[in-house]
């Protein structure tokens, strides 16, 4: 089974929101919605400050509350692999879901139905990175598969200091951040 | 250590903006669901009493309540799912990890049993309505099977409510079930709120009875009754405080939204104070023989029930694991 996930370089992300556009485009996000975004935070006290600069998503987590919230099975992992979907057909829009997201990675369509980051899976099945990872001029967000110990993201993580995102929160994210 | 933080969200609302995914209609429906519980809980209980000449509310005409209520419930939660057309997914799959799939089966089951529990009184409490119902059925050719079916209610009463009262139990912890599961929403995710709403629910289900007797005897033993609960409540919402105040640090931070934040006011003054306090009291001093007026308190109670449900959806919608 492949374990995909995103190791995202901090110390080259410059914010610059290339990753957020493409995910619009490519995925037809529609206006005010996103499945990406961009946190800068600032720690410290002057004038010793520290600036990180995060691309942040879905983090495709092992451990998804999101599924097995849901009621009807909407909220689901493709077989075969790690990558959290929703069917549209048997979202309800309860948005048990959406409040089960400690990351606050999910929204709810126009149509009602709810919607996230897929990790561009239709491209994945190309053999493309996401479009986020495609478009990034830093080349500071790497795609890949987590089971492999030859992938570049494995290789990262073996080779630089990383963190997750509150990962106190129990979910096992798999989108790492350099610092 | 870090002296400060300053986060800002850059392109998207998704962070920094107000987390806010429930209205009013979730909270008015966890009220609902919880007095629906409470109506079958009483009307099942009183089954088994021994005395058959009195308590004409709690043992027979409250029960037609219920289906009202649920229905009332059921349509603020409809209003509140935003892919309306796909409602009926509920019944197409049980998930066991989910609350809101446990809570729809359950709804399912509450359903057919209270109008058994209805069939198994309604000659005796609503003989117009029996036998309107009869005339109207024997137009479409229904009243034998409508006859048997109340024949079969009131021949296996006790059976029906033995049923109902696990099922109405159920349906009761699963309004607070449904918001602790959340493990990302600390202020919500404590497993007090299943007993916290269950007897909520309950008290407010008794304060109706209070409320619409009309016998003085009924009236007095469900004051007794309603004060054990609100007692019981309090307890139960002290040990979710005290729950929150020895865990993590995302907890304490939750819990200073009813201890000094946002919420402190309105979850003290319309919870406590005059959701559990005033009413304990003003029953107590009723039973003393104190002329205060009969409706004062019961109506007291029904609305801290609804503010409960209103101010914890509501906390725990303001406070979340994220630090920005």
């Amino acid at each position: 089974m492949k374990k995909y996930g995103m190791v995202i370089d901090t110390k080259l992300c410059v914010g610059c929101g290339a990753c957020v556009v493409a995910c619009k485009t490519e995925n037809d996000v529609p206006e005010g919605l996103h499945r990406d975004w961009i946190v800068e935070e600032v720690t410290g006290k002057f004038p010793n400050l520290h600036m990180e600069i995060r691309s942040e998503r879905c983090n495709h987590c092992s451990d998804t509350p999101c599924v097995s919230s849901c009621p009807t099975g909407a909220s689901h992992i493709k077989e075969g692999s790690n990558i959290v979907k929703v069917d549209p057909d048997k979202c309800t829009g309860c948005q048990a879901c959406v409040v089960s997201c400690p990351y606050n990675a999910r929204f709810v369509m126009p149509e009602g139905y709810v919607s996230k980051c897929t990790f561009c899976d239709h491209r994945v099945e190309k053999g493309e990175s996401p479009a986020c990872a495609s478009v990034c001029p830093t080349h500071a967000i790497v795609f890949g598969d987590l089971n492999n110990p030859m992938s570049r993201v494995s290789r990262l993580l073996r080779a630089r200091k990383f963190k997750t995102i509150i990962p106190e929160a129990g979910t096992e994210p798999n989108v790492y951040y350099l610092i | 250590m870090k002296e400060i933080t300053i986060t800002t969200n850059k392109i998207s609302n998704m962070v920094n903006g107000h987390f806010h995914v429930w209205g009013w209609e979730v909270p008015l429906y966890l009220f609902l669901g919880g007095l629906t519980a409470g109506i079958l809980i009483i009307a099942s209980v009183m089954a088994f009493r021994k005395k058959k000449d009195s308590f004409a509310l709690s043992s027979g005409k409250l029960s037609l309540w219920a289906p009202f209520i649920l229905s009332l419930g059921m349509v603020s939660l409809f209003l509140d799912i935003k892919h309306k057309l796909f409602v009926w997914r509920f019944y197409t799959a049980f998930e066991i990890t989910s609350p809101m799939s446990w809570g729809s089966w359950v709804l399912l089951m509450i359903y057919p049993l209270s109008f058994l529990l209805i069939l198994a009184t309604i000659r005796e409490s609503y003989p117009g309505i029996f036998s309107f119902i009869n005339k109207f059925l024997s137009f479409l050719k229904l009243d034998i099977l409508f006859r048997k079916l109340t024949e079969f209610s009131e021949e296996n009463y006790k059976i029906i409510a033995g049923i109902t009262i696990p099922f109405a139990i159920t349906l009761g912890i699963y309004t607070g079930i449904l918001l602790s599961a959340f493990g990302s929403r600390p202020f919500w995710n404590s497993s007090m709120l299943g007993p916290l709403f269950l007897v909520s629910g309950l008290s407010s289900a008794v304060a109706m009875v209070i409320l619409l007797s009309k016998e003085h005897k009924e009236k007095s033993l469900f004051t007794k009754v309603d004060i054990a609960l609100l007692l019981t409540e309090g307890v139960f919402i002290l040990l979710f405080l005290i729950g929150l105040a020895t865990s993590s640090s995302q907890y304490k931070a939750a819990l200073t939204l009813v201890t000094g934040g946002a919420l402190t006011s309105s979850f003290w003054i319309f919870i406590v104070m005059f959701g559990l306090f005033i009413p304990a009291l003003l029953e107590v001093l009723e039973l003393k023989g104190r002329n205060i007026n009969p409706k004062l308190a019961p109506v007291l109670v029904i609305a801290g029930g609804l503010f409960l449900r209103f101010i914890i959806v509501e906390a725990g919608q303001m406070n979340s694991w994220l630090p920005y």
